[in-house]
């Protein structure tokens, strides 16, 4: 194992070291190397200006702010990534090995502050900015008038229940949970508020009406997303998480689970229809009428 | 001004180091106790563990561009779901754990933080020993969870309850596999403990005369800070899984509340919270990103100032930003957990502290670029990889501060967008950094130059696929493609999102293919590469001046004393560009 046992000298290993240094700081290396920096900055430029992979529009005013302040981050980071990719390519072209010596600095304590103090007020006034929009999310609370909807997950399905004409949920028992018999939230039969309840599939609110959503999970945990509504909530058992919002464009939408829940995962599915006002007051009365014939049997 | 170390050259002598080492093959190569050997170890184990987890990603993306295309070893031929979710979860697992933790850290670091402060070997050799062997127990068990009835668990790297704690109820593989996987995690955990003691120790105790904190090179700054990091998260890990595992085996309920129902089964726990686990997990799981990419900053700062031959840009301050990164590691791990339920005022204080966080790698940044300026470039192929690494770097982390905000968070959250962040930043960047590393540090392990034409022609295929595979994962999660998604098939809008799934599919392919000309250099390199002399790359710190590959005792009982700081490149009035960290004072004139 042992080869020679000299003192290491300064220059050991010269030999091979200099002809594998020959084309060291070759041109077309650096040329190479900054032509694909360059290339990805401008791909990356023009796929995220002029790419047509943007969500679709938002549909609610918050929305709108959480896309606001997503362009602002993305113009600030991006101006941050062009100049660091083309900073790093210029680097490369500039200072390839030409055979001349190094500069011998081991930094510059100025400028080491400036770009200290400079992250920290762009990357920290970024956050500052977006938490108007993160408050009227999930800070303030729903106004008095707004709709009230149960979102109940469990795997691969979504059920929505609505308190029907009495405005009051009835109670609900782990153990009367039974999907194959019309019972899939457990509903207590005994308790007068939930005789009225709606429990249906799918999502239907009325168009310009705050919507106060009450999420929660019977089994694993999953999520409620709905692009649109640039909205994302996770469904956890054992927690009611409320979620507010207002939508203002009539249309279906997809509500998709965002957090992985098992084997069917990916299909876990459902739509959030926005309806005009009389729409809506149709779908309750028509759901009214189910139930009611299904309590009367 | 250092005592310990002032007296370790006598008290070496002494130790079993200073003798030729064990001469019988198991004692030499399997239960060694030397520090080289079980980093070559610990790097093989992660190169098995990295094949496996691209095999996995390769499944994972044949069926995400053709649902319905049949495998050959799959019953009924094409792929379910839940074993696309179990490909999902071993392909995480072993890259975050077997692979990120263990090579950059335990691997590389294993074998050059003792030479590289001067050191015969580790502080505890024969804990070193043991930690090695209970990671690869570790890694058994976890392979094995795949020969299970049931399979490998689906419940991914991060095994939220109560998906990962309910058992088979909540799919196939939660049953036998899932506690595989927890049993794994536990011995990896106690692995990384025992072993990052050894590490802070070594680093505190065994460094050589005048090798001053200061003077440490940042590879081993790196080193010591993630030691600190594993030391401190790996137990809180440790904690949770063993939590999990009486939820599962003791019908105890942490993370399980009352009133769960599964498949109509009505759970028999009550009382825990799903959010414990995703707090102590994340507590561990945040910290954990930094300890898969220190190593890799610290070795790219290495490499860029040793092929710019110029000393580092602002040694002090990357030695300060990697504190601050450390540091401020454990205040963030609410940022994976802004629509968890969590309450959203606690969102204000993650936000803020993960914006942070860009302040110290603003500053390493900018101190890469202000090494390479006024600089003298060579682009060996190890110091293409630290170049691209900076940019990978640049890219993945950017992508970060979108997902620090909680209200940009509430459209990207869990959608391909945050795929295409870790994997840039932490998977890319920290894996770049390993193939710098394997170039750089290959002549000094095995006496071997690595060959440097397969080497570059290696790093133009992967650098173009790293961004040609997950750039475009920005604009899938933008659109609405969600992660641990089985297929893309299921509903509407999706299915726009196929041409990019098989574009990436196809990159993916070339790029997988590329790294068996790594495979294969490293392998031809190891009989038949350029023999290696002491010091190849004219660099300054201590690993070069011993022979390569190092006798068992590092130095031949020579041990160096150091002189000076770690990047003397380029030095006014120096013979040659670079000085030894070990050259005397009149050397440098």
């Amino acid at each position: 194992m042992r080869r020679g046992n000299k003192r290491a000298g300064q220059g050991g290993g010269a030999a091979v070291g200099a002809d594998r240094r020959g084309n060291a700081g070759s041109a077309a290396t650096a040329v190479m190397l900054a032509a694909v920096l360059a290339a990805l900055v401008g791909a990356a430029v023009y796929f995220f200006v002029f790419g047509n992979w943007n969500p679709p529009p938002a549909i609610t005013p918050i929305g709108r702010d959480v896309d606001a302040q997503y362009r602002l981050t993305l113009i600030v980071t991006g101006v941050a990534f062009i100049l660091a990719q083309l900073g790093l390519a210029f680097a490369i072209l500039r200072y390839r090995d030409r055979g001349t010596r190094a500069r011998y600095s081991h930094g510059n304590g100025k400028l080491e502050l400036i770009w200290t103090f400079a992250a920290a007020v762009i990357f920290l006034g970024l956050g500052f900015v977006g938490y108007r929009a993160w408050s009227a999310v999930r800070l303030v609370p729903p106004l008095p008038g707004a709709i009230r909807i149960e979102v109940v997950t469990s795997q691969f399905v979504y059920n929505f229940r609505y308190p029907g004409p009495d405005g009051k949920f009835g109670r609900t028992d782990p153990k009367r949970i039974s999907p194959s018999t019309g019972n899939p939230l457990g509903i207590d039969p005994n308790d007068p508020a939930g005789r009225d309840d709606i429990v249906v599939p799918t999502l239907t609110v009325p168009v310009n009406h705050q919507i106060d959503l009450l999420i929660h999970s019977q089994d694993v945990i999953h999520s409620f997303f709905v692009r649109e509504l640039r909205l994302q909530q996770d469904a956890v058992p054992g927690l009611s998480v409320p979620l507010h919002f207002t939508p203002e464009k009539i249309g279906r939408y997809d509500i998709i689970c965002t957090q992985l829940c098992g084997l069917g995962h990916y299909r876990m599915h459902s739509y959030l229809d926005v309806v005009s006002e009389s729409d809506y007051e149709n779908f309750i009365r028509q759901q009214e009428q189910f139930s009611q014939q299904a309590g009367g049997q | 001004m250092n005592a310990g170390a002032e007296a370790s050259p006598s008290t070496q002598a002494a130790r079993p180091h200073a003798a030729g080492g064990p001469a019988g093959f198991v004692r030499k190569y399997i239960f060694s106790t030397d520090h080289k050997v079980i980093g070559i170890q610990y790097y093989l184990l992660a190169l098995a563990a990295v094949i496996i987890g691209v095999a996995l990603s390769m499944l994972m993306r044949l069926h995400l561009a053709w649902p319905a295309l049949h495998f050959p070893f799959v019953s009924g031929g094409v792929m379910r779901p839940e074993q696309y979710e179990s490909l999902m979860t071993m392909h995480g697992t072993l890259m975050v754990f077997f692979v990120l933790t263990t090579a950059p850290q335990a691997g590389f670091g294993n074998y050059f933080l003792p030479i590289q402060i001067g050191a015969p070997d580790m502080a505890f050799p024969r804990l070193n020993l043991l930690s090695f062997w209970i990671i690869f127990l570790a890694f058994a068990c976890m392979v094995s969870a795949f020969f299970v009835p049931g399979g490998a668990p689906l419940s991914g790297w991060t095994a939220y309850a109560p998906l990962g704690s309910l058992g088979q109820v909540t799919g196939p593989g939660e049953g036998l596999g899932q506690t595989m996987w927890l049993v794994s995690i536990g011995l990896f955990c106690v692995a990384t403990l025992l072993s990052s003691v050894n590490f802070i120790s070594t680093t505190i105790d065994m460094r050589a005369p005048g090798m001053r904190l200061f003077h440490m090179p940042l590879t081993v700054w790196s080193w010591f800070v993630t030691a600190i990091l594993s030391l401190l998260s790996f137990a809180v890990l440790l904690a949770a899984i063993v939590m999990m595992l009486l939820d599962r085996l003791a019908a105890t309920s942490f993370f399980v509340p009352a009133g769960t129902v599964v498949s109509g089964q009505l759970q028999a726990h009550g009382g825990g919270s799903p959010l414990l686990w995703q707090h102590l997990f994340w507590f561990f799981g945040h910290p954990e990103v930094y300890i898969a990419i220190l190593p890799g900053m610290g070795v790219t700062s290495h490499l860029l100032s040793t092929f710019s031959r110029k000393p580092l840009f602002g040694y002090k301050a990357m030695v300060w930003a990697t504190c601050a990164i450390g540091f401020l590691g454990f205040l963030v791990w609410g940022h994976h957990m802004f629509v968890s339920g969590m309450s959203p005022y606690s969102a204000f204080a993650f936000s803020l502290f993960t914006l942070a966080i860009a302040v110290p790698s603003t500053v390493e940044t900018f101190n890469w670029l202000g090494t390479l300026w006024g600089g003298k470039i060579q682009f060996t192929t190890a110091m293409l990889f630290s170049l691209a690494f900076v940019s990978l770097f640049v890219t993945g982390g950017l992508s970060g501060l979108f997902l620090a905000q909680p209200v940009v968070d509430n459209m990207l959250h869990a959608t391909y967008y945050v795929v295409a962040h870790f994997h840039l930043i932490m998977a890319m960047a920290g894996v770049f950094a390993l193939f710098a590393a394997t170039y750089f540090w290959f002549p000094k392990m095995f006496g071997r130059m690595m060959n440097e034409t397969l080497g570059k022609l290696h790093f133009w295929l992967t650098f173009a696929g790293a961004y040609l595979i997950f750039f475009p994962m920005h604009f899938v999660g933008l659109a609405g493609g969600i992660r641990r998604y089985a297929q893309f098939t299921a509903f509407g809008y999706l299915s726009r999102l196929q041409p990019l799934q098989v574009f990436m599919t196809w990159v993916a392919l070339v790029t997988a293919a590329a790294q068996f000309l790594f495979l294969w250099n490293f392998f031809w390199s190891l009989r038949h590469g350029e023999k290696a002399a002491r010091n190849p790359w004219r660099a300054t710190t201590l690993e070069w001046t011993t022979v390569s590959p190092p006798p068992h005792d590092n130095f031949a009982g020579e041990y160096p004393r150091v002189y000076r700081g770690p990047y003397e490149f380029s030095v006014p009035g120096a013979p040659e560009d670079f000085v030894l960290q070990s050259a005397p004072q009149e050397v440098s004139g």
